[in-house]
């Protein structure tokens, strides 16, 4: 079986800093998969890479078993040839942001509606019933017209879900979804995680949230300045970790009631 | 103070705010137009790209718009080409010679004030249009210039402004401009200081339409600020 997202060997340099020293990902369909480590150690350049928000510099993506392709340029770094290609594997690709990055000149329904119809050809009927079918799936679908800047953080990072989710993505990447929320915002949208998880979408998700990383996904990977430095089920690498760095990046988070349970599960 | 050549002087006046109303309107659309591509080619990465709009808008916004208008009026007629060639139907009115001054004028300031604001919609609702699929044009379209255009609203709002009192200057090209029409009467009645303050007071009150305009559009469209 093709796995819905492919990594392999991925490289990104910015200048003379490596921060990604060839990473290998896979996600199987229905897939939940943490990734998680300390600051710097390349995770966001990790799931921008695979989406080419930041151009890799070695390395293959394959989504649903199609090789994204890349042709070398001058500066090293890998470019694609194929701009139609690249939209059309974006568009398989739901990304959310850490800074949920909704668009302020629209109503939360046009910044649903706005990839279903620009970019997939979808009528105006249509991607507005998809539209509201999301948005009653992250508990929104009293603020179809509201604009972004009335809601919380909290719902305007589930908007932004929703707006990724009617693109009826193969993978959907999070990366650290919930950082730039007030701690009782957090809930909200692991909740609508947790709930895509339970529905069987492919997920991969840069976080913090080691309890939810436990509960929640089907692998935890570790990344390490730049490399996988442990990957497991989450039971093995919260409670039996190998490495040294991973144990010592799970003690920082002791302080944390929650990454303790996390970690004493 | 007579304010009995004020009040004749009023109808004349009017009719004469109207040509300048139409200069600036005309101007301004045009300028507008022109604008939009110089700015994104302004922001464009190629230098063969961006180098002529460059030359084109420090040009523009490093002269008066004074010699530019004498160099469109007086200038384009020293040419025997221009003379023969279908241009000058439109070239030797002084009509189309403001027009042209002052679309040209008006469209340097416009697309820097564009480019400013196109290079201030935040990064991330620009990669937000790319993760969901959205080409180069598609982003443009959709997301990048409608957020510049709120974005430019109030320096745009302001250079309309400024477009509306440097048309003052179409009057030294023998239009019967709101000033134009001002200076004629003075030659008549010998009585300046009624008129300027007469037209001067119609330039108050155009400004203040333009402005209320402005608001009503700012009121309207939603992500101004953020």
């Amino acid at each position: 079986m093709t796995a819905a997202l492919e990594v392999e060997g991925l490289h990104k340099r910015f200048g003379e800093l490596e921060v990604l020293k060839g990473v290998d990902l896979t996600a199987a369909s229905g897939d939940v998969i943490a990734v998680i480590g300390g600051s710097g150690s390349g995770k966001s350049t990790l799931l921008r890479c695979i989406n080419l928000l930041e151009l890799p510099n070695a390395g293959a993506i394959r989504v649903d078993g199609e090789e994204l392709r890349l042709t070398p340029q001058r500066d090293g770094s890998l470019y694609p040839e194929d701009r139609h290609q690249i939209t059309r594997l974006r568009a398989q690709l739901g990304f959310v942001f850490q800074n949920f990055n909704l668009w302020p000149h629209m109503p939360i329904i046009r910044n649903i509606t706005e990839g279903p119809i620009y970019v997939l050809g979808l009528s105006k009927e249509k991607a507005t019933a998809r539209a509201e079918d999301v948005l009653a799936k992250v508990g929104l679908a009293d603020k179809r017209d509201a604009w972004p800047n009335q809601l919380s953080g909290g719902q305007q990072q589930r908007a932004a879900i929703a707006r990724a989710l009617a693109m009826e993505p193969r993978v959907m990447l999070f990366d650290e979804p919930t950082s730039a929320l007030d701690p009782e915002l957090v809930g909200e949208v692991l909740g609508v995680m947790r709930n895509l998880a339970e529905e069987g979408r492919t997920m991969v998700i840069v976080t913090h949230e080691m309890r939810f990383a436990r509960d929640v996904c089907s692998e935890v990977v570790f990344l390490d300045s730049g490399q996988v430095e442990e990957r497991g089920a989450p039971g093995q690498v919260f409670t039996n970790p190998s490495s040294a760095r991973l144990r010592q990046f799970l003690s920082s988070y002791l302080e944390v009631p929650a990454a303790r349970d996390a970690a004493e599960a | 103070m007579n304010w009995d050549v004020m009040w004749d002087s009023l109808p004349e006046l009017a009719e004469g705010a109207l040509l300048t109303i139409e200069l600036v309107a005309i101007s301004g659309v045009l300028g507008l137009a022109l604008a939009v591509p110089l700015a994104l080619a302004r922001v464009a990465r190629p230098l063969w790209l961006r180098a002529g709009p460059f030359a084109y808008i420090f040009v523009f916004r490093g002269t008066p718009l004074l010699i530019q208008i004498f160099l469109v009026y007086y200038g384009a007629s020293q040419f025997e080409t221009v003379r023969e060639s279908f241009l000058w139907p439109i070239l030797r009115e002084a009509y189309w010679c403001a027009i042209i001054a002052f679309t040209l004028n008006t469209a340097a300031y416009t697309a820097e004030i564009l480019r400013g604001a196109i290079q201030a919609v935040p990064e991330g609702e620009v990669e937000a249009a790319k993760a969901i699929g959205m080409g180069r044009w598609m982003r443009l379209r959709r997301v990048v210039l409608p957020r510049a255009f709120r974005i430019a609203l109030p320096a745009y709002s302001n250079e309309v402004i400024l477009m509306l009192k440097g048309s003052a200057l179409a009057s030294t090209i023998t239009l019967l401009d709101l000033t134009g029409v001002a200076r004629t009467l003075i030659a008549k009645t010998y009585m300046p200081i009624e008129l300027f303050l007469a037209a001067g007071l119609f330039y108050l009150l155009i400004t203040g339409i333009i402005l209320q305009g402005f608001r009503l559009v700012e009121k309207r469209v939603h992500g101004v600020g953020e």
